[in-house]
């Protein structure tokens, strides 16, 4: 599905830092929301300044679960739904790391449901990126528990009839303490987010509305991925705080984005130490992981 | 026929008076009570920055192998509450906190799997133990780590199956969901310890192997051996060998995560130090990079395969007796191996050659030693709770050589020894 163009040799890709460039072209589809949603990530760790030798990115299984293998950071691609699990551990074994979890809405979810709110019950110091294209992309286009009321897709051909998740909500009255919404349209917002969630301590999370191309827009007759950009563009609707109980996406209707939740809340880890300093005292000794001398 | 209950025979097995295993409670009782005060000042007692508690101890076989898993440096615990493995659990959640160890209950198994592969690409050592229900939950994962080919152990503590089967009862019937249970094709190395003692060396064995070979190792125990308290002696730290994780001795940019090496161990890459390497779950290259296609299944299935056909006999770990003579050989593992034991005393003495093997690894299949005694004995015998799972590789091994017989039964209990005597009999004719 991906197009090679020929350029200049000497002509280098500006995020070629973060990419793996060894493994350009992608797989993904032109007009794909991917694409610009892997730029607001690489923008935001190169605006962060980060030391990218300890940021780690995880993912599951699906269109967005490729992005673990194209961007130049520790990287690990799992299993479909099972991404929070692992980059659970990696962050506890090494508290130092930044751990990001990049993953579509199906895999964090669908199957991996019940490891996302668990996650965010237990603000482990992780960040999740969620792609909301409204389908399961890699497997061809079927329903996913984001797909609004209508759509229609490879396994609702009639359209969709069952209720789908208000991922903000979801997040936030899971315990998520960082909430925020934007669209593959918003690349300077959603790069902004993108920092604030590293740079939050706990569970921070991203939702991205990104166009699928290839399935959602083409079952839906909504024509190319620029076609669902220019959507996005006249129907989202900025509202920071607003409340996360009103922000249902319908069917092709307004889009709220903004961040919706930035609140402190002690993290897994500190709680953990807190909890074991007040029973033991000096006795504790403190989880820290392997401080890096692995 | 009276049932045989697991408990009396195992008294008479390990010729522990009833009187011996009450004293024995009594003096343990102290240490294991709860109770918030109780639990504060046992704390005070064992605090120590050492992470062995060198000395004897009356352990049942979970505690054993918790003691075991803390003694190879296991810091990392997740885990999913499920009889009869939760007192491993447990015991690592009090133990932890004094050792910097971190104890984590998530939310199911899958998750369980899941966490302590990422704490082991964060280089910790890390395990987890479930039984039935829960091993099942957890073979996609496992599959997971067998293709990054991530060290760190898990403990399943067979219970009877199949479905919720007998929570809190024996069984030895996942032993080919250990060895096939994740889809695809690969190898896998199980442990199966025959007493307390056994589950804490054999948890120090499986973190060095996991290490070693660089993948997950089962350990394949049972309720029973789970459940029994015997002397546990927990030798000094500086007895104990542990094999340190293999790190690439190469910079960034010139070391790959499954580097082709001649004994087909890829030393790993250490997260966090720059060499920003991918590892993935699909078909990979050497890069870690995923490629789709037949020639790179080849490659990368082959060498998960001969990974460790190629270290079998370093692997294979069978005890042997009385088989150079034997007429008859009897073969068992984990808590079957004890209780055949009067069978074939009886036997013995009324003049039978029965020889016996006790495989400490059931994973590799002692294939080479089973081809050798099937041209030499009349018949060999596998003693195991279930109706015939690893007594399906001693009869493919044996090759129509040799009768070969199974001394199977659907778990619940250990077997009747009597069953087994009538099978030695049965075998003898
Ligand atoms: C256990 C398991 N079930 C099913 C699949 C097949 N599968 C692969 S990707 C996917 C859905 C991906 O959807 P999503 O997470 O939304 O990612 P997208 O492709 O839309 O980016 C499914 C069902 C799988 N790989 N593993
Ligand atoms: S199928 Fe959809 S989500 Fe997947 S790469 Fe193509 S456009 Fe993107
Ligand atoms: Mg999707």
């Amino acid at each position: 599905m991906s197009i090679q163009v020929e350029r200049p040799a000497e002509e280098k890709h500006p995020k070629e830092k973060l990419l793996r460039m060894d493994r350009i072209p992608h797989i993904w589809c032109p007009t794909c929301g991917l694409g610009t949603t892997v730029t607001a990530m690489a923008s935001a760790l190169e605006q962060l300044e980060l030391d990218l030798n300890n940021v780690a990115v995880v993912s599951g299984i699906g269109c967005t679960g490729r992005v673990a293998g194209y961007m130049k950071l520790d990287s690990f691609h799992t299993t479909h739904g099972r991404a929070i699990p692992f980059a659970l551990g990696l962050q506890i074994a090494r508290p130092d790391m930044k751990v990001i979890v990049f993953s579509g809405d199906g895999d964090l979810i669908s199957i991996g449901g019940n490891h996302f709110i668990h996650t965010a019950r237990r603000n482990v110091d992780i960040t999740v990126i969620c792609v909301n294209n409204f389908i399961y992309a890699m497997t061809g286009g079927q329903v996913a528990p984001t797909t609004p009321i209508t759509a229609r897709t490879a396994t609702s051909p009639f359209g969709n009839y069952e209720h789908p998740f208000n991922l903000p909500l979801l997040a936030a009255s899971s315990g998520a303490v960082y909430v925020a919404r934007w669209t593959a349209l918003h690349i300077r917002r959603l790069t902004t987010a993108i920092k604030e969630a590293i740079t939050k301590k706990g569970f921070s999370f991203v939702e991205v509305v990104a166009p699928c191309s290839t399935l959602y827009a083409r079952l839906n007759k909504l024509g190319t991925g620029l076609d669902l950009m220019r959507f996005y563009h006249d129907n989202s609707v900025i509202k920071h705080g607003a409340d996360v109980r009103e922000v249902d996406v319908d069917y092709q209707s307004k889009i709220v984005v903004g961040k919706f939740l930035d609140i402190e809340k002690p993290t897994y880890i500190d709680c953990v130490n807190d909890g074991n300093k007040r029973v033991f005292g000096d006795k504790y000794k403190p989880y820290g992981g392997n401080h890096g001398d692995n | 026929m009276p049932r045989v209950t697991t408990h009396r025979l195992l008294s008479s097995l390990m010729n522990v008076s009833t009187a011996t295993s009450a004293k024995c409670f009594a003096l343990i009782l102290p240490y294991f009570a709860c109770g918030s005060r109780k639990v504060r000042r046992r704390y005070q007692l064992k605090a120590s920055s050492d992470n062995v508690l060198t000395g004897s101890h009356y352990l049942d076989g979970n505690h054993a192998a918790a003691e075991g898993a803390i003694a190879a440096g296991c810091k990392f615990f997740a885990g999913y509450p499920i009889t009869p493995s939760t007192e491993i659990a447990e015991r690592v959640s009090r133990r932890f906190p004094l050792i910097g160890g971190i104890f984590i209950q998530m939310e199911d198994e899958l998750a369980s799997m899941g966490a302590i592969l990422g704490a082991s690409w964060g280089g910790v050592k890390s395990m987890s133990c479930t039984s039935g229900p829960g091993f099942s939950l957890m073979m996609e994962n496992f599959g997971l780590g067998i293709m990054l080919e991530t060290p760190c152990v898990l403990v399943n503590v067979q219970r009877g199956g199949p479905s919720t089967g007998l929570p809190t009862l024996p069984g030895q019937a996942d032993m080919m969901q250990a060895r096939w249970g994740s889809h695809g094709d690969y190898e896998v190395i199980a442990l199966a310890p025959v007493s307390p003692q056994e589950s804490f060396e054999l948890a120090i064995h499986a973190f060095n192997l996991s290490e070693k070979y660089r993948m997950p190792i089962l350990i394949m125990t049972d309720e029973c051996v789970g459940h029994m308290t015997e002397k546990v002696v927990i030798p000094p730290p500086e007895e104990i060998e542990l094999v340190e994780r293999r790190y690439t001795d190469k910079p960034a940019g010139k070391a790959w995560p499954f580097e082709l090496t001649d004994d087909l161990i890829s030393p790993m890459l250490p997260v966090g130090k720059g060499y920003k390497f991918h590892i993935t779950g699909l078909t990979h290259d050497e890069r870690g990079y995923p490629i789709i296609n037949a020639e790179a299944q080849e490659k990368n299935v082959r060498r998960l395969i001969d990974k460790v056909n190629k270290h079998v006999d370093e692997i294979i770990w069978i005890e042997e007796k009385d088989v150079e003579d034997a007429d008859i050989v009897i073969m068992a593992y984990g808590i079957s191996a004890r209780v055949m034991q009067p069978a074939i005393t009886k036997a013995r003495k009324e003049g039978i050659k029965v020889g016996q093997i006790k495989m400490v690894t059931v994973w590799p299949f002692p294939e080479k030693r089973v081809r050798e005694l099937a041209d030499k004995v009349k018949a060999l015998i596998m003693v195991e709770m279930n109706y015939g799972q690893v007594f399906l590789e001693l009869d493919r091994c044996a090759a129509g050589k040799c009768r070969t017989y199974l001394a199977g039964h659907a778990g619940g209990t250990v077997h009747d020894p009597e069953n087994i005597y009538n099978t030695i009999k049965e075998a003898a004719k």
